[in-house]
């Protein structure tokens, strides 16, 4: 690795984009709603980040996602923006949109990030280069597909009985 | 600080510390309660080891089999002197402090020296691997675990005693990796000993930096690791007193622990070898001789002097900080060179890649001490740990860079 790459890497201002601190300050949808057809508990083991997360349903369509997360900046703005992104879509376009998320995320700075796709999570790219943030960022996102996999599950369940 | 104490001149011996990290920015080392760095003369000991003595422990019957035994064991001679042991045999080499103290618990539990209905004592303020260790053990054994709470200030409450008559084992940090609290342990264990329990002490950050003598102490059984104390990783200690390791069963099976083996049973080597299943870790042991060597010549009340007075400087300037909160206490007397704390408005994770971003090297997270975290009621926290090449300079880096991260993030 150059130099000049090394001290980008090392750039925390790539890493906390003013979307991703105004994400933060303003959360997009924080706090736990009551009903919801899946609730999860996600922690990050080796800092204690936590996210408990509920999926509400409306067919397959998810209807909100709400959370209550303790965690640094990038860990809540992803919760935040995570929710902004999946929240009014169907659950398997929001699992496409997780897998180019965790792609960018896992990229190590090498993943182009589609914006129409991503939107306010293209502001992430610079978290792929900080290897021990990726966690965070992808805390609230495992959470929602744990969530809303057994959401659907479950109504998968109900359908199969009824 | 002591006159005899030349921090510059200890720096020296640490070729880490001159890095230049990303923008040119120079090290700025405060994770030495997670690892200490290692000196030349540690690092040249495990060179030379490899270089020219190499081989095989105890069954090589060859020269150089000879010179590594011989190498192999003058660390457990240094070790076992540098700590005060009776008796050299009484120190046993393991991978680490957690190894060494899951070691106790197993052989404890296979003794059969706790059952339904007793009680493990420990404390809030444990770093996981004297916590989780007993859990496990009084699972397996129908014993219930009982702790020693923590006051507001972030010192054992003695007052509020768990130790009973049905107390089998105590088992409590000296000092504390999040607190930095140093515990009167002198008196846990005679409490513990009042009621015929047996006693741990985690020593793990204390051997690093002040005088530690086991037999004035009188625990049954003290555990430390290696590369806190400018030692190398993948070896730990745990002291035992020689007639109880004598009485205890083995703890792993394998080469080097027995007596005689049949395809039928086996008998086992005496203490220490009982406990050293296996290959054990010889040039590590070499570089801990090396390590105690070290702080021998550097003296450890020097050491202890140097690191009392640097954290003494560090919580007078980090108090002048608004919004910074130490966790544990804000006085430097029982005490050692673990600080952690909260900044309002911005969690540890942003704390420390700031910091990061100036060269400041601090960890966030729970450091292993959940239960000590939710104490306070935290999540996490950010500390700063010292240690015997910390300088005031770096201290005030510290400060500084915490004011920037503030500004950063408008808290
Ligand atoms: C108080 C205490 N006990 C135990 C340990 C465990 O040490 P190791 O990880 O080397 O087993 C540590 C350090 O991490 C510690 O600070």
């Amino acid at each position: 690795m150059t130099n000049s790459a090394n001290s980008d890497a090392m750039n925390v201002d790539s890493l906390y984009q003013e979307i991703i601190l105004d994400h933060y300050k303003h959360p997009h949808g924080a706090g736990l709603r009551d009903g919801g057809d899946a609730e999860v508990h996600h922690v990050n083991p080796t800092c204690g980040d936590e996210i408990t997360l509920r999926v509400h349903l409306d067919g397959d369509v998810v209807r909100d996602v709400s959370y209550d997360a303790e965690g640094c900046s990038i860990s809540q703005a992803s919760a935040s923006v995570m929710n902004e992104l999946v929240v009014g879509h169907s659950v398997a376009d929001g699992f496409a949109t997780l897998d180019a998320f965790q792609a960018l995320m896992q990229g190590k700075g090498q993943v182009e990030p589609d914006e129409d796709v991503l939107e306010d999570g293209i502001a992430f790219a610079g978290v792929a280069q900080f290897p021990a943030r990726v966690k965070c960022a992808l805390l609230s996102w495992m959470a929602f597909k744990d969530a809303a996999t057994q959401a659907t599950g479950a109504q998968a369940a109900g359908k199969d009985a009824s | 600080m002591s006159a005899t104490y030349d921090v510059a001149r200890v720096r020296e011996d640490f070729p880490i510390l001159q890095r230049r990290l990303a923008g040119d920015l120079p090290l700025v080392y405060l994770d030495s309660a997670n690892t200490s760095q290692k000196p030349r003369q540690v690092v040249d000991a495990i060179d030379a080891h490899y270089l020219a003595h190499n081989a095989n422990v105890a069954r090589a019957m060859h020269q150089l089999g000879a010179e590594a035994s011989e190498a192999f064991e003058l660390g457990r001679t240094k070790v076992a002197g540098f700590i005060g042991a009776s008796r050299r045999e009484e120190v046993v080499f393991t991978k680490n402090a957690s190894e060494a103290i899951n070691l106790v618990a197993r052989v404890l539990g296979d003794a059969g020296a706790v059952g339904p209905g007793d009680e493990i004592v420990i404390s809030q303020m444990e770093h996981h691997s004297n916590i989780v260790p007993w859990q496990l053990l009084a699972e397996r054994t129908g014993a219930t675990l009982r702790w020693f709470g923590i006051t507001p200030e972030g010192r054992l409450d003695l007052e509020d005693d768990p130790i009973t008559e049905r107390t089998k084992i105590v088992a409590v940090t000296w000092v504390s990796n999040m607190l930095g609290t140093i515990n009167p342990v002198a008196e846990v264990v005679a409490r513990a000993k009042a009621v015929g329990a047996y006693t741990l002490i985690d020593a793990s950050q204390a051997v690093p930096q002040i005088p530690v003598d086991v037999a004035a102490l009188g625990a049954d059984f003290v555990a430390f690791t290696g590369h806190k104390m400018v030692g190398p990783t993948g070896i730990g200690v745990l002291h035992g007193r020689y007639d109880l390791l004598a009485s205890l069963p083995p703890f792993l099976g394998g080469g080097e622990m027995i007596e005689t083996v049949t395809m039928e049973r086996s008998t086992f080597a005496p203490p220490p070898a009982r406990f050293e299943a296996g290959t054990p870790p010889i040039a590590q042991s070499v570089g801990l001789g090396a390590a105690v060597d070290y702080l021998t010549a550097l003296g450890m009340e020097n050491v202890a002097a140097h690191e009392q007075a640097i954290t003494a400087y560090a919580l007078e300037r980090l108090v002048e900080i608004d919004g910074l909160t130490v966790v544990g206490p804000k006085e430097a007397v029982d005490r050692g060179g673990a600080i952690s704390f909260t900044l309002d408005g911005v969690h540890p994770h942003d704390v420390a890649q700031l910091l990061d971003s100036k060269g400041v090297a601090v960890r966030a997270g729970h450091h292993c001490a959940k239960p000590a975290h939710a104490h306070f009621g935290v999540q996490s926290t950010t500390r700063a740990s010292f240690y015997l090449y910390t300088t005031e300079a770096e201290i005030d880096a510290l400060v500084d860079s915490i004011w920037h991260t503030k500004k950063y993030f408008g808290a």
